[in-house]
């Protein structure tokens, strides 16, 4: 196939390793490309950025980007992600992945490195799908619309709302948009890669294939104007009226910023010193 | 102070020494769970590992404490968990990714009475065959078992040498029985023991993740230099890129198996007791080889011709040794605290050479040597 050469990310890009997987019309090249160009603008060593990724549609950014990355196992990217940060403190440790993945079965690993700010960057795609499997009904999948394990319609699961989840959680920085705003979302990832703590982006995506095609939405271009039709930008928005219900407006923005929440690295390097200097007064373990 | 331990002699259970021996062999992350009857490692470590300036988690559940040794292994730092049974259940499917992934972890865990929630506080060792195929697919496994406190401490230190050495998780199988016994452990000097440190990629140009050397072990590139590593669950080619084919996958495969089962042999740890002359040889492992090495001085006293061989490595199988001594004895016992997990393998191994017989319980207490004596005396 040809490929496009002089693109300002391609240095960021695995190019033997296309075409990727990706559906036309999905949202993940969006992502891909943000990410990038977030990294691009901000100057930051590629060398220090690690990306890591549990299984699913998105999981697989990590093996398309040139940073070291660590395609993991379905759920459990954000505890490898925690082991390997808390190992090397000095390297920008991001995890991406999607709704199932990090919610479903890896939704407890979510909500305790919330709770103990563990220091990572975590873009949560959300399709409201699982889209690599086939298009079944998932922890975001709203109300009320049709996947291949929902075929009468999900009327039986209520959504997470994904932004007021992480915030209660404790993270530090939580923010939604969708692929539509490109910008936004590349100026959000800027902001969080320069944030210390559990940092969260949810990007509402599209899938065509799987979920947009079982919900009257089987052109990539509705799905993209279905989001810029029913994202609002709120400043401030309040967590807990970020639900996303379909058909309906949904609120996109920062919701959630603190600076200088201690990280739990800061506090484990805190506890070895305390060990340390109590080691020396008693001068016996 | 610097938080190591000092030679010298010390009074411990199994579990301080498997923590004492993670510290020695340089194990500087711990991530864990509390399950019965392996808290004390944890505990220990808790304390110990910031003396040393080592890191120490408490996970939400032994998924994520598996999970995040992995990340902390590929970040530089030798690794490990402690858990039982139930635990070890919920680890399988990482234990899986880092085979694949090839990454040193060590996996303690002290075995209860199971299935499901069991025997919590009592002596099981129904987890061997666990250990050898609880993660789905094809693959070798390492796995040591511990049958004295020293052994404890030395064992641990030998997982983490093994886990560097091959790339790959070293399952330490200790049971209940051993890890709450208290007995003497001699600390060595550290000049005197070896401490093997996984080998690592020196040039980040056309690195390849996982090409082999002559050893069949890749080595391995630390994070964050440039070595643009690429590293996946899935099936994968020297790049480290996903490959999903036949060919791919056999090639990958026969590797990770054959960098074990090809040096076996670097790996396989056993005693014989008494076995020069013996016609009945009983086969034993973990806390219960104890009461086999008083049954057969008990039944020695009676002049009957026994030996004893302690498996101190399970996996990968010492087949040949088994083999050898089957066509010399007349007859196997295996005892152990389940229902002939070993057992069938002494069968398979001696290959209709030498007649096997199990002694043994379903867990919750000791085998007394006195039921291993009767076994003998019943099968002479």
């Amino acid at each position: 196939m040809a490929i496009v050469s002089g693109h300002p990310t391609e240095k960021y890009v695995r190019i033997d390793r296309l075409p990727h997987i990706w559906c036309p019309g999905c949202g993940m090249g969006i992502i891909f490309n943000a990410f990038a160009r977030a990294i691009d603008e901000l100057g930051i060593d590629p060398k220090k950025i690690v990306v890591v990724s549990g299984i699913g549609c998105s999981g697989r950014a990590s093996g398309y980007w040139a940073y070291d990355g660590f395609h993991t196992t379905h759920g459990r990217p954000i505890p490898f992600a925690m082991g390997l940060k808390l190992a090397r403190p000095d390297l920008h440790v991001v995890v991406i992945s999607g709704d199932g993945d990090l919610l479903a079965i890896g939704g407890n690993h979510f909500i305790h490195a919330a709770r103990r700010n563990v220091d990572i960057l975590v873009i949560l795609v959300n399709n409201f799908n699982y889209g690599m499997t086939g298009g079944q009904v998932g922890p975001t999948t709203p109300e009320g619309t049709r996947t291949t394990t929902t075929p009468y319609g999900n009327y039986l699961e209520s959504p997470f709302n994904v932004v007021w989840l992480a915030a209660a959680s404790g993270a530090v920085y939580v923010a939604r948009w969708t692929v539509y705003h490109v910008r936004n979302l590349t100026e959000s990832i800027k902001t969080a890669m320069q944030m210390r703590g559990f940092r969260v982006i949810e990007v509402v995506s599209t899938c065509p294939t799987d979920f947009g095609r079982r919900n009257r939405l089987p052109d990539p271009l509705d799905n993209l104007r279905y989001l810029k039709e029913h994202a609002v930008y709120k400043k401030n928005p309040d967590p807990r009226e970020a639900d996303i219900i379909w058909g309906k407006k949904f609120v996109i923005g920062e919701f959630v910023k603190i600076e200088g929440k201690e990280t739990f690295g800061d506090r484990i390097r805190r506890i070895i010193q305390i060990a340390q200097s109590r080691l020396r007064k008693s001068g016996s373990h | 102070m610097t938080g190591e331990i000092k030679p010298g002699i010390y009074f411990w259970s199994g579990n301080d020494a498997i923590a004492e021996g993670a510290i020695f062999a340089g194990c500087r992350f711990f991530a864990g769970y509390p399950i019965t009857p392996s808290n004390e490692v944890s505990e220990r470590l808790s304390w110990r590992l910031p003396q040393v300036g080592g890191i120490f988690v408490q996970m939400e559940d032994e998924i994520a404490s598996i999970a995040a040794i992995i990340g902390a292994s590929w970040g530089g730092l030798k690794a490990m968990t402690a858990t039982s049974g139930p635990g070890f259940s919920l680890m399988q499917e990482n234990i899986g990714l880092a085979v694949m992934m090839e990454v040193p972890i060590v996996v303690a865990n002290i075995q209860r009475g199971g299935p499901s929630t069991g025997l919590p506080t009592m002596i099981g060792m129904g987890d061997v065959q666990q250990a050898r195929w609880g993660t789905h697919g094809p693959h070798e496994i390492i796995a040591l078992s511990p049958s004295t406190i020293q052994e404890a401490f030395d064992l641990t230190i030998r997982a983490f040498n093994l886990a560097e050495k091959f790339r790959t998780p070293v399952i330490l199988l200790a049971d209940e029985g051993l890890s709450h016994l208290y007995e003497r452990v001699v600390v060595p000097d550290p000049r005197d023991v070896i401490i093997v440190n996984r080998k690592m990629a020196k040039d980040p140009r056309n690195y390849l993740p996982y090409k082999a050397d002559d050893d069949l072990v890749p080595p391995m590139a630390p994070v964050g230099e440039g070595f643009r590593i690429q590293t996946t669950g899935l099936t994968h080619d020297e790049r480290g890129y996903p490959a999903i084919n036949a060919e791919a996958q056999n090639r990958l495969i026969k590797r990770l198996i054959d960098k074990i089962r090809k040096r076996k042999h670097e790996i396989i740890d056993y005693e014989m007791y008494k076995c020069e002359d013996a016609e009945i040889v009983v086969v034993s492992y973990g806390s219960v080889a104890r009461s086999a090495k008083s049954a057969v001085d008990m039944a020695r006293e009676e002049k009957i011709k026994v030996g004893l061989l302690k498996l101190k490595t399970i996996w990968p199988f010492p087949d040949e040794v088994i083999f050898e001594m089957a066509k010399k004895v007349k007859k196997f016992i295996v005892a152990e605290v389940n229902e002939g997990q070993i057992t069938r393998e002494v069968e398979r191994a001696s290959r209709g050479q030498a007649d096997v017989f199990w002694v043994g319980n379903y867990g919750g207490r000791w085998i007394y040597p006195e039921e291993i004596l009767d076994k003998i005396l019943e099968v002479r």
